[in-house]
């Protein structure tokens, strides 16, 4: 049994930040995480960090397009601490020795990137997300923070009262990849879950194969409400064969999207007048997979983008990086040859739903990064709008959990007056598939002594691991993940329609009950990757059905969230937010209304136009 | 077509034959798996032949599991797709034909350093690594000169603590007290140092390295390269500067490197890292030159 005053689980940008915050305040902080630090998929992050730092610039409005771009989804308290904490918290980083691109003058770059109004992405080249990922982990090694790597967390350690709000966090779960020992770890003050997002439900993803929303997956079980989970982005520019990211930071730089005929279609065919290329990300989603339907993408599966006229110095200075990827990927030379590219899996606007101190409705548990929803993307995440989430978000939810007063948060967590309760109409039934086990909270058997809350819940894991890797006959999970993955990208992609989403929900119910017979293969404790990725598999199942759920009840065509049906956005009736409770079980779907109120304006929905 | 070397076979029947031995029952159901599993790799190994096939050569190993404690290869053959890279087969293999093939991989995009492996003689990622540029079979093994966990997973301990030898954080007296006031660097001062950040962790110069293999208080490339990273950033100023030579100009540091370039030829990042060990080399003679 270990014990700590503050847990990070994952050691993303988020973990990092969240437990030098920690630290900071004087707490003894650890990481627990399942990939080394420097593995962790914020490494791949290309493009850069949205922070206004220039005169001419504002963090008003930087929040005024943030809340644009969400299609008023966003929660004005969060979007508005997101855009006034990013630029002390950009600066923080060049003060850790980040290493920026640099203006003549030596201060940091900034470059357009689609949906904002001033250039304000802070960029280090291609490969932002590499470098914030191993500035921050430096600053853990300069503060000795104790980190438990490859780690795998598998259970929160949660009191099993009835209402959810009522729980408290204790601790986690988790065992050393390398042994195969499974141990408790107390958490004292609190756990912050920063997992990351969960791109591995989907076939074509530009996220890492460790992104399985662990997570928030986890929380779900254990009470906290899922937020908005319908809302997926799906990046324009991935290559067609891996998933590969090309960043928008080629469109920022003047780069071109071609049809096969060779027009310019997001003017051409009229997508978007007047930002072409640099429209928001749904917006070329759309305009691209349309193309291809309509018979004018190449090969039938893609579009070009180009960035041959930008010269071969400003891209080897700006994109360098992503010279190699098309080369490595695509064994495409992107100086002589536009680069080919389609739509793909990029993030999960939805999540863990917390406050603005990152605190969950279940005391001592707190969520920041890509597996959390304090609603700063709304509908659609702008470009950029993430690496700020990550520092700004994991700061605070480390300050918070290590004692410091932020004062009281404005966005509500967990079910209150405001809370409407929701119906949605589904085939099948959704939810746990009936034994015990499957339907508690990850808390396990009812258990309110704090003490004996981790003890309960690390019998409870031993005895799941013991069941998998004993078990000897069955289904396995790679073939079950494979089926779950096709069908939510033929059913839940970029176009959606009723017919579709019921198909997804019939297919996740049947991988749900195959997933009963599943068995570890590998009978070893040593590195036993089919023990890992047999329990990631079940996250992804419930959050299949989270993201599905969400989508159906959705009759409304909102930021990324495109309904065959229903082409309108309908404010009258959908300026609220989407949560699913796990309840014992049984997914329960209930709304609350967006915030639109900021501290000092209120932000009048207008039409998404570009 | 061969599908496992006969070590396994032997130890199969070994423990099918004797079942007494095993201690629980769960060890005995583990060993019939095991048998059960291989027999289902074997008729799925024979019908997949019939396509365009790509014949893997993998090294297995678990200190653990009574058949595999003795190290041996095992054959995959796995349907070949252009665009195919090592990684992609390995994932293939696993998925369909033994999930116990273990390996670390996550972000398939060269970025996070985790498919570092020994590939037809080579120090390669897997992820960035095409099939079609290699000879087949293509033999498949853990980095050198590390311990092996299991299979392809190597113990990267001693990377880790050659790597937080250096201080390997930036340091600086003169950060700006106002929060919102940035360091300025110069373009050609992050142009210096730039190639050096691009590091990914992935453990490949320094199992290429002879001098490493032999003295394992050696830094190595990768440490080396990273204390370059912040010896040469000019905003960390003179002292810490001076400190950092202290670490370098060790006996197990700078001087060890015999310039050979096998860290430099494997660096799946195109880091010249030689040359970054040469340049610190020479700024360590020329700062005892002025502080003795
Ligand atoms: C290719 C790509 C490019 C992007 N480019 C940009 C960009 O330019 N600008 C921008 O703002 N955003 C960008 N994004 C989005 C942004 O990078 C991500 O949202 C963000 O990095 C996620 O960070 P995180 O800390 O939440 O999670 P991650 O960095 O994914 O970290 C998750 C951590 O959790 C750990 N973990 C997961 N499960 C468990 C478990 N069960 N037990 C223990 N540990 C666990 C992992 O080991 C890892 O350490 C990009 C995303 C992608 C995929
Ligand atoms: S220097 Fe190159 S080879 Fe060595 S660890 Fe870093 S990326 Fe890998
Ligand atoms: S899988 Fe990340 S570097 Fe290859």
């Amino acid at each position: 049994m270990y014990e700590h005053d503050v847990i990070v689980v994952g050691a993303g940008g988020a973990g990092l930040r969240a437990a030098i915050a920690a630290h900071e305040e004087g707490a003894d902080v650890a990481l627990v995480t399942k990939l080394h630090p420097v593995r962790s998929h914020t490494g791949a992050a290309e493009g850069g960090i949205n922070a206004a730092i220039r005169d001419g610039d504002s963090w008003e409005d930087h929040a005024y397009d943030t809340m644009k771009g969400s299609d008023y989804l966003g929660d004005a308290p969060a979007i508005e601490t997101l855009c006034q904490d990013s630029p002390k918290e950009t600066i923080q980083l060049e003060h850790w020795g980040m290493a920026f691109s640099r203006e003549e003058d030596g201060s940091v770059s900034q470059r357009p990137f689609g949906g904002l109004s001033f250039p304000r992405t802070t960029y280090a080249g291609a490969e932002t997300g590499h470098h914030l990922l191993h500035t921050m982990y430096e600053q853990v090694v300069k503060r000795g923070i104790q980190v438990y790597d490859e780690w795998y967390v598998s259970r929160l350690a949660v009191t099993n009262h009835d209402d959810p709000t009522e729980r408290d966090c204790h601790g986690v779960i988790a065992y050393d990849i390398k042994s195969g020992e499974v141990q408790g770890f107390t958490a004292k003050n609190g756990v912050i879950l920063a997992t990351g997002g969960l791109g591995q439900v989907f076939d074509h993803t530009t996220n890492a194969v460790a992104n399985t929303g662990d997570g928030a997956a986890m929380a779900y079980r254990a009470g906290v409400p899922l937020e908005d989970m319908e809302f997926i982005q799906f990046h324009p520019t991935t290559l067609p064969s891996t998933g590969v990211l090309i960043s928008e930071g080629v469109r920022g730089e003047g780069g071109i999207l071609y049809n096969s005929e060779g027009e310019r279609f997001m003017f051409e065919h009229g997508y978007a007048n007047n930002e072409g290329e640099l429209a928001s990300r749904d917006v070329v989603a759309r305009a691209e997979l349309t193309e291809v339907n309509n018979g004018r993408g190449v090969n039938d599966e893609y579009v070009h983008l180009d960035m041959r006229h930008l010269g071969e110095e400003r891209i080897t200075d700006r994109l360098e990086n992503i010279l190699h990827l098309a080369e490595d990927f695509e064994g495409v030379n992107a100086l002589e040859e536009p680069m080919p590219v389609k739509p793909g899996q990029h993030y999960a606007m939805g999540g863990v739903e917390t406050d603005e101190n990152g605190e969950t409705c279940i005391s001592g548990l707190y969520a920041a990064g890509e597996c959390a929803c304090v609603s700063v993307h709304g509908a659609n995440r702008l470009g950029g709008n993430a690496l700020p989430e990550l520092i700004v978000f994991g700061a605070r939810a480390g300050r918070h959990a290590a004692g410091k007063d932020l004062g009281e948060p404005e966005i509500t967590t967990g079910k209150t007056e405001d809370s409407e309760l929701g119906q949605v109409d589904t085939p099948v039934e959704p939810g746990a598939v009936g034994t015990p086990e499957d339907a508690v909270a990850d808390g396990g058997t009812a258990v309110t002594e704090p003490s004996q809350t981790v003890e309960t819940a690390l019998e409870a894991e031993r005895a799941r691991v013991e069941n998998l890797i004993e078990k000897d006959e069955g289904v396995q999970q790679a073939e079950l993940r494979a089926k779950l993955q096709k069908s939510m990208t033929q059913n839940v992609n970029v176009f959606r329609n009723e017919d579709g989403l019921k198909q997804a929900l019939r297919d996740i119910r049947d991988v749900r009950e195959e997933f009963e017979n599943v068995y570890v293969n590998d009978p070893s404790r040593t590195f036993n990757t089919d023990l890992i990725h047999t329990i990631e598999m079940r996250n992804l199942i419930d959050l299949a059905e989270a993201i599905t759920l969400g989508a159906l009840a959705r009759d409304e065509f909102r930021g990324a969230h495109w309904r065959q049906e229903h082409q309108e956005r309908r404010d009258e009736n959908w300026l609220k937010h989407t949560l699913l409770s796990w309840n014992n079980g049984t997914p329960e779907l209930w709304f609350k209304p967006s915030i639109l109120e900021g501290a000092e304006k209120k932000y009048e929905p207008k039409i998404r136009s570009y | 077509m061969s599908t496992q070397v006969p070590e396994k076979a032997e130890s199969e029947t070994e423990s099918e034959t004797e079942p007494e031995r095993t201690e629980t029952p769960g060890d005995r159901r583990r060993a019939e798996k095991r048998a059960r599993q291989q027999e289902s790799t074997e008729v799925q190994e024979t019908t997949e032949t019939e396509e365009e096939s790509i014949h893997l050569k993998v090294f297995r190993y678990d200190p653990e599991i009574e058949g595999k404690m003795e190290p041996r290869f095992d054959d995959f053959h796995v349907p070949f797709t252009k665009g195919m890279t090592v990684l992609d087969a390995l994932m293939l293999a696993r998925d369909r034909f033994d999930t116990t093939l273990t390996f670390r991989h996550s972000c398939r995009q060269a970025i996070c350093g985790s498919d570092a492996l020994f590939i037809n003689g080579t120090q390669r990622l897997g992820c960035k690594t095409q099939i079609s540029d290699l000879e087949e079979p293509v033999r498949v093994e853990p980095l050198p000169h590390a311990e092996v966990v299991k299979d392809l997973v190597v113990d990267m301990e001693h990377f880790y603590d050659q790597m937080h030898a250096v201080e390997p954080y930036f340091q600086t007296n003169e950060a700006p007290s106002d929060e919102l006031q940035e360091q300025h660097q110069t373009r050609e001062n992050r142009e210096k140092v730039k190639m050096s950040t691009r590091c990914i962790w992935c453990g490949a110069c320094m199992s290429s390295c002879n001098i490493a293999a032999g003295d394992n208080e050696y830094l190595g490339p990768a440490a080396l390269n990273k204390a370059f990273r912040f010896a040469m950033d000019e905003r960390e100023g003179e002292d810490m500067r001076e400190h950092r030579f202290k670490i370098l100009d060790q006996e197990h540091g700078v001087w060890r490197c015999q310039t050979q370039f096998s860290c430099t030829n494997v660096c799946p990042k195109d880091i010249p890292l030689t040359e970054h060990i040469q340049e610190l080399k020479r700024s360590a003679v020329k700062n005892n030159l002025k502080f003795w």
